[in-house]
């Protein structure tokens, strides 16, 4: 009962200090408990199936990051109550001497754990249900789904797990806090407020070597993410050094820093500014580890955000444009016995021998009926034109560049007749060509690159042991494949009399719906889908795609982007500020006494107030001014990655992103600033 | 002799109506300049509260302290800083240096904070390190100092600003019998050399035998007062312990 109560009046004596680390927690369950709860919101939601389909893909895909979320929240625990273990050595000390054992105060520990964590969890899993409610409206505008009927939503699901991680969290916490107790000296705990720093100043000229060959590597890392375009394995690489140069960097920082102002004696021996520039270097001296976490920490934060909304918003604006008409069937034709290996049944063989519109026919399904401006073309492929033999001379080159690439892939053909019909469908240029020529229709970034180079050598290409060469110096830009994004990778046209000969690869039925109205178009779309319910359907090969359904897929697929690059954000945002909040809290307790001796000495409170902003701002402002550095390296290799979605919305999204920093970062510093201030106020 | 610190019938009192503790009982005296006073008394006697009112660091109940004519009790915030900075010289128990600077940047704060130029502070450091010998220690940290390497570097910090009054609480509390010597040569030098004015508050009658004038206090009023005049210092001190006789041995730890 004594332990309780000496727990009770600890937690209520050290509010202050625990103020920041109660409001971490207490965001951090209540974030857990939102993005858990995703699943229940959108229960109210009017959403097709296959929209349900997505938002089933998206929350098994949130619990598998609320996984690695709960790990990342599970060390800033563990690393701020060792924090405020520290702040409290001398109070065990103190028990100690009184002749409590240490079992006694694991005991006094283990019960203030229990305290904050339930209450954390109690006002958390209130405050993530509020929010919660705010989220469906949210939810609902990111699927473009109708919010028919708002009602209140409890998640009880989401509860139990989130009580249930941090449960775990907190368990983990104990034992490393009855651990550290164990190990203990008496001595060391009564006399560790007296123990004074000892400060020690690098070799300048090792700081100085350190921090060029960091920076060096740093650069090659950069050079290597941004310059050549890496798959993800090759990444590796360069993310292990930019990681282990971020880590020299801040150390040497520290050293150089001081070295620097020190040398400026106007500046250095003028107010207190020794006494500013010390106490930085000692802060980033002894959080160098930390320091660089939270450096990649905010670093990821930025990316993911910055990619996450430039992506979302990108992939709704290019539909209309990549998908101009209502539907589009593609069936593979000619296949032979040689195709049961892989998996085709004779049915299906059978099939690919009849037209799309015999099967419709089979199918049950009048296509003069719900179908207009219908074009039928035919794409041919061969084993004599590869994607090397259409590089040409380029090909080595290209190899070394991009060495990920399948060169073996057969080129697919069109001709010309059928791209023009295809391009005046979409309203795309239309073209001409000669008997000896051919052209090449891509729209993808990265293979336009490619293809250009190869046009440029004037390559020329041969079928049916006939030469032709390009007409044009560059690609066309254009698709035949509806679909959300840039992916055309390259089709070659020619002249209708060449693909004569040609083994014929698919079929391609573009049409619109023969309707006026969304609701009529809905009909038809249902009308399609139904169709899979259809006896012949297993005897086809017969595949679609349809506007409604890109819209649907490519708006869940930005939602849920969108929704898992706000949760690791947020959690990565909180986690990085909360972590530089209580390491400068956790040391109020010695400036405190440092302030009063400047005080003693006639310091001015305007004076130490200066110096204090300055200590946390440079505290904070460190890591993040290397992130973003990295930052804008790394969201140009996002860009890369991602530069088939399109990238006309980054700079909004990177607004939006700082806004979100300015807003959480930002709102931490200005807490701490006060609540420090608060602390080495004389009262 | 001009009269730099005047003390006129000051109280403090502490707690409220139902519990009052008297630390200050009207108390009045004053000081000369370049004199070297020691106040002492047991502890609980009210010294450091005294000391405390005339450094403004704590505020009297009622009564006046005039600095050269100043009324110090009047002074309010900033006020109260620039006072500390510009006339007062502080010399602590436990030294008060800044664990994370040097020697030498721990003295020359006490000068950058009043705007003095670098080149001025590195002249005036210099000379001043030379009369309390810490010349060698000036690049050191205070973890790398003695306790009484550590309390001269806290007084070049204290004189280097030449203030017109010197306090020193228990400047010999934390040191060994060698150092408080040291230290206390250095005092009656600066004293001597360049007519500082010192006001030290201790329990120690070896300490205060160094000094120009004892005051005694007990129960926060005074109780006796010695003149050192022309006295050796072996002298002084006797007659020193024989008011701390008389004061009841409650200075157990005099010797």
């Amino acid at each position: 009962m004594m332990l309780c109560k000496l727990s009770l009046g600890n937690i209520k004596k050290s509010f202050k200090d625990y103020a920041i680390y109660f409001f971490t927690l207490i965001l951090g369950v209540a974030v857990f408990y939102i993005f858990n709860a995703i699943d229940s919101q959108t229960i109210m939601l009017e959403v097709t199936s296959s929209t349900r389909e997505i938002i089933k893909l998206m929350t098994s895909m949130l619990s598998g990051v609320s996984v690695f979320v709960s790990f990342v929240l599970g060390f800033l625990i563990i690393y701020a109550s060792r924090f405020l273990m520290k702040r409290r050595h001398h109070e065990f000390g103190i028990y100690m001497t009184l002749g409590m054992g240490k079992g006694s105060i694991s005991k006094i520990l283990l019960f203030e754990t229990l305290l904050i964590g339930c209450i954390s969890l109690l006002v958390g899993l209130g405050l993530g249900i509020m929010l919660s409610q705010v989220m469906s409206i949210f939810v609902a505008n990111m699927f473009e789904a109708n919010l028919t009927k708002f009602t209140f939503i409890v998640s009880v699901p989401a509860i139990i797990k989130t009580i249930g991680y941090f449960g775990i969290m907190y368990l983990i916490v104990m034992i490393f806090n009855t651990i550290s107790v164990s190990k203990c000296k008496l001595i060391d705990l009564i006399y560790s407020n007296k123990k004074t720093e000892k400060v020690r100043l690098k070799n300048p000229i090792l700081c100085v070597l350190i921090f060029i060959v960091s920076s060096c590597f740093l650069g090659y890392a950069y050079y290597m993410v941004t310059a050549t375009y890496g798959t993800l394995e090759t990444l590796i690489i360069p993310i292990a050094l930019g990681c282990v140069a971020t880590f020299f960097i801040f150390w040497s920082l520290s050293g150089l820093l001081l070295r620097i102002v020190m040398s400026l004696k106007n500046f250095y021996y003028k107010g207190i500014n020794s006494f500013t520039f010390r106490q930085i270097s000692s802060k980033i001296n002894t959080t160098v580890m930390s320091m660089s976490v939270i450096c990649i920490m905010l670093f990821l934060t930025i990316c993911v955000l910055s990619s996450a909304l430039s992506l979302k918003n990108s992939l709704n604006a290019n539909i209309n444009e990549l998908a101009p008409v209502d539907i589009q069937l593609m069936k593979s034709l000619d296949m032979n016995e040689t195709a049961l290996e892989d998996g085709y049944s004779i049915e299906q063989i059978e099939d690919s021998k009849i037209s799309i519109d015999e099967t419709l026919e089979k199918l049950n399904f009048d296509s003069y009926r719900y179908f207009k401006d219908a074009v039928d073309v035919t794409i041919y492929a061969t084993n004599e034109l590869t994607v090397k033999d259409s590089l040409g001379a380029y090909y080595e080159t290209s190899k070394n560049i991009y060495p990920t690439i399948d060169y073996t892939t057969a080129e697919s053909i069109i001709s010309l007749t059928d791209y023009n019909k295809i391009a005046k469908l979409f309203h795309k240029e239309e073209i001409s060509l000669n008997e000896n020529e051919y052209a090449v229709v891509a729209d993808y970034d990265s293979w336009v690159d490619i293809r250009n180079e190869s046009l440029k050598l004037k390559t020329p290409i041969s079928l049916n042991g006939k030469e032709y060469v390009p007409k044009y110096e560059e690609c066309i830009d254009g698709f035949v494949y509806i679909s959300s994004n840039h992916i055309n990778a390259g089709l070659i046209v020619v002249s209708d009399s060449v693909v004569q000969n040609l083994p014929r690869e698919q079929e391609v039925l573009t049409a619109n719906y023969n309707a006026s109205n969304e609701e009529a178009k809905n009909e038809i779309e249902e009308k399609i889908l139904a169709l899979n319910e259809e006896a012949y359907a297993s005897n086809t090969t017969i595949s679609g795609s349809t506007k409604i359904s890109i819209k649907e897929a490519s708006t869940g697929l930005g939602a849920m982007v969108t929704f898992i690059g706000i949760y690791l954000g947020i959690i990565f945002l909180i986690s990085s500020a909360a972590l530089l909040a209580l390491k400068e809290l956790s040391e109020s307790a010695d400036n405190k006494n440092r302030y009063r001796m400047l005080r003693k000495i006639g310091v001015d409170e305007k004076m130490i107030r200066k110096s204090l902003f300055t200590q946390i701002a440079v505290f904070f402002l460190a890591p993040l001014l290397l992130a973003c550095i990295h930052s804008i390296f790394g969201i140009k290799f996002c860009n890369l990655i991602l530069n088939s979605m399109g990238t006309d919305q980054l700079l909004g999204s990177i607004l939006m992103t700082a806004g979100v920093l300015i807003f959480i970062y930002g709102g931490y510093f200005l807490i701490t600033y006060y609540c420090s201030k608060w602390m080495i106020e004389e009262k | 002799m001009e009269t730099i610190l005047k003390i006129e019938d000051i109280e403090k009192y502490y707690g409220n109506k139902a519990s009052l503790t008297k630390a200050i009982d009207h108390i009045s005296f004053e000081v000369k300049k370049g004199e070297f006073i020691s106040i002492m008394g047991a502890s609980g006697s009210g010294k450091t509260t005294l000391l405390n009112c005339i450094s403004t660091i704590d505020r009297v109940t009622s009564g006046h302290i005039y600095l050269e004519g100043k009324d110090i009790t009047k002074l309010k915030g900033n006020e109260l800083n620039k006072f500390r900075r510009e006339e007062l010289g502080f010399i602590f128990q436990d030294f008060n240096l800044l664990d994370t600077l040097t020697a030498y940047e721990n003295i020359a704060l006490a000068l950058s904070i009043q705007k003095v130029s670098p080149k001025e502070i590195d002249k005036r450091i210099k000379e001043i390190a030379k009369k309390l010998n810490i010349e060698d220690v000036l690049k050191k940290y205070p973890y790398q100092m003695s306790g009484g390497q550590k309390q001269r570097v806290a007084s070049a910090r204290a004189i280097i600003t030449n203030p017109k009054l010197i306090l020193a609480d228990e400047p010999t509390g934390a040191l060994d019998s060698k150092s408080s010597k040291m230290l206390l040569e250095s005092f009656e030098n600066l004293n001597k050399e360049l007519q500082a004015t010192i006001l030290m508050v201790t329990h120690d009658a070896f300490t205060s035998s160094y000094a120009s004038r004892v005051i005694f206090i007990k129960d926060g009023k005074i109780f006796h007062e010695l003149i050192r005049g022309k006295d050796t210092r072996k002298e002084f001190f006797d007659k020193i312990i024989d008011v701390v006789t008389l004061l009841g041995g409650n200075l157990n730890d005099a010797l």
